[in-house]
């Protein structure tokens, strides 16, 4: 089985070096970008590749770059950002690529930018990944020495300037446009589309925002073709997917899997099965934004459309587990306390609305909970879903929340009881 | 002035890497609380000053980032992960021992002036939780005993 993204990823956890990138074939499909396709061919290669952005919405890479101008017309200055704030709880993907093989990542943004001529670049990096930032440093600094990056990449006229931008901490600057802000050196709030930043983003000019994970596929597309990229994986959608467990299996962890595997194949082969002692009672597919699907949904193909289709999300492909030993109701209240807190607090039904789900659940769990407050929980799913708020935090947020309301309802319903009558299912 | 010449010139040069020098402002931040542990107002007023941007816009940032600190810390900043899956597999546990053992509640520094306290947002190795940061320094998979270890190599009390 092929595993371009993690190949070079070491069991000791130190990073690739450039020599070790380079001895796998590293840099060859940055080569090839420059040497024989013109930008809009790079693009085209891209969309027919099919790869879909790895962050956790899942839009299609090629034809996001698409919409940027290109040609003798287009602004002189366009930017290519690196979304590498990975905050999500318990999404963790991103790091492995950061610190493992950060080469990778750079030849992924060469030909990014290359692709739609931004001449400049920003790896916007979330600011507790100190590790990673050393790492991206040495390494941009070796690939300034070899001329992969810098002014005229590899005598083929095409320049690009790499820049690394350590963030100060928020969830909501994982979303392109309230990552710009933050770029911008202002608070992270999003901005109202449109524009697109593709047309007009960083300090207003045309700008590309790509996930860690989705460059990082870009090198093994240019350099093997697109029907070897296809040939990946095990259903319609192209590639590899960075697939992970957290929870209470035997052994967590992440892996690079044919996109496509399913859950029971992730969590049953690859994380070791359950913990003695405990049981799967449902699981989020893709970090803490995502529907919980349960224990019938595993042999679902882990990939966006059978997920979609069974009504969660794939997301960012890292699986949180609830066992039958967790309260649902208290998971589902720290989830929603992380986006709460995370609000930034620029439209009233997100930063009043999430607040209003915490102490409704903390009032449920203390047992002052009425029938009623339920009704309200499910309610306010609604008004805090798609189309009611300014940009994703909200809807993302409630996802858990409806689905365990639908799903685990007796474990709500059990709080309305009298303490003594409820039993102590959950320690 | 409470910032170094060392750090005016540093902050100076993260200015000069964007078409406006505001947009330095996280950078300059960061600069100066490397130096000072902490952004006080005056040290805020002397960053925005060096940005050519007004105090208050730049407090607006400031008071928006987890990891800038408008308040006093101690010298080693402890950030346990109290997101989900650190949550279920202990995080309180760890929250408790460290604030029994330390004698702080959570957003306290300890009287020697060494510890702060500070709960943060998924730090993105959740395969590995529960986890903690403490200074620059990420820590894996930690329970109460191994957080004594961690603790002692410190010279904690
Ligand atoms: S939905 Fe929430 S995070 Fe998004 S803009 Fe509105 S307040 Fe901000
Ligand atoms: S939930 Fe703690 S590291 Fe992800």
């Amino acid at each position: 089985m092929d595993k371009p993204l993690t190949r070079n990823i070491k069991p000791d956890g130190s990073a690739a070096s450039l020599a070790e990138y380079r001895a796998g074939g590293g840099y060859e499909g940055l080569k090839k970008a420059l040497a024989e396709l013109a930008p809009l061919e790079v693009q085209q290669q891209v969309k027919d590749s099919g790869l879909r952005g790895r962050g956790g919405a899942g839009f299609p890479t090629g034809m996001k770059w698409s919409f940027v101008p290109m040609g003798e017309d287009a602004p002189k200055t366009k930017y290519l950002v690196v979304n590498g704030d990975e905050m999500e709880p318990g999404a963790f993907k991103d790091r492995l690529l950061l610190e493992g093989d950060p080469h990778q990542l750079i030849e992924g943004v060469a030909i990014a930018s290359y692709a739609i001529q931004a001449n400049i670049a920003y790896i916007f990096l979330r600011g507790e990944y100190r590790l990673a930032a050393d790492r991206l440093r040495r390494a941009i600094a070796e690939a300034e020495e070899y001329k992969l990056l810098g002014a005229n990449i590899l005598g083929s006229g095409f320049s690009l300037d790499l820049r690394l931008h350590t963030s100060a901490g928020r969830y909501i600057c994982g979303e392109e446009t309230a990552l710009l802000n933050s770029l911008e050196g202002k608070r992270a709030n999003p901005r109202a589309k449109p524009p697109f930043p593709q047309v007009s983003g960083l300090f207003g000019k045309p700008t590309i925002v790509n996930n860690v994970e989705t460059l990082c596929n870009l090198p093994h597309i240019l350099r093997n073709g697109v029907e070897w990229y296809k040939g990946l994986s095990r259903t319609g959608e192209p590639g590899t997917k960075i697939y992970g467990v957290s929870g209470r299996v035997k052994r967590p962890g992440a892996w690079e899997l044919p996109m496509g595997t399913t859950a029971r194949e992730i969590i049953e082969e690859h994380a070791g099965g359950m913990r003695d002692g405990y049981r799967l009672k449902g699981y989020m597919p893709g970090g803490a934004s995502t529907d919980f699907l349960l224990p019938e949904h595993l042999d679902i193909p882990m990939d966006y459309g059978s997920i979609g289709k069974a009504g969660s999300r794939l997301g960012t492909g890292t699986m949180i587990l609830l066992d039958d030993r967790t309260c649902p109701v208290r998971m589902v209240l720290n989830l929603e306390q992380f986006f709460a807190q995370e609000s930034c607090g620029w439209c009233t039904p997100c930063r009043d609305g999430l607040p209003w789900t915490v102490s409704l659940l903390e009032r449920l769990i203390e047992g002052r909970g009425r029938l009623e407050d339920l009704h309200t929980l499910e309610r306010l799913c609604g008004l805090l879903g798609p189309g009611n708020t300014f940009c994703a935090l909200a809807p993302g947020a409630v996802e858990p929340l409806q689905s365990a309301l639908k799903y685990f309802r007796a474990d709500f319903e059990r709080y309305l009881q009298p303490q003594s009558t409820r039993g102590g299912v959950y320690a | 002035m409470i910032l170094t010449p060392d750090e005016i010139q540093a902050i100076r040069q993260e200015a000069g890497h964007f078409p406006y020098p505001s947009a330095a402002a996280i950078e300059a931040l960061n600069i100066a609380q490397r130096g000072h542990d902490w952004i006080s107002d005056e040290l805020l007023r002397e960053v925005a000053e060096v940005l050519g941007i007004s105090p208050a816009d730049l407090d607006s940032v400031a008071t928006f980032y987890n990891l800038i600190y408008r308040r006093p810390v101690g010298k080693r900043v402890i950030h346990y992960c109290n997101s989900v899956s650190c949550w279920m597999l202990g995080a309180e546990d760890n929250r408790r021992h460290l604030s029994e053992r330390l004698g702080i509640g959570l957003g306290e520094t300890t009287g020697d002036g060494e510890y702060t306290l500070l709960p943060i947002v998924c730090l993105g190795a959740c395969d590995k939780a529960p986890v903690l940061m403490i200074g620059d320094e990420t820590h894996f998979n930690v329970d109460p005993a191994k957080l004594d270890d961690i603790l002692g190599e410190t010279g904690a009390p």
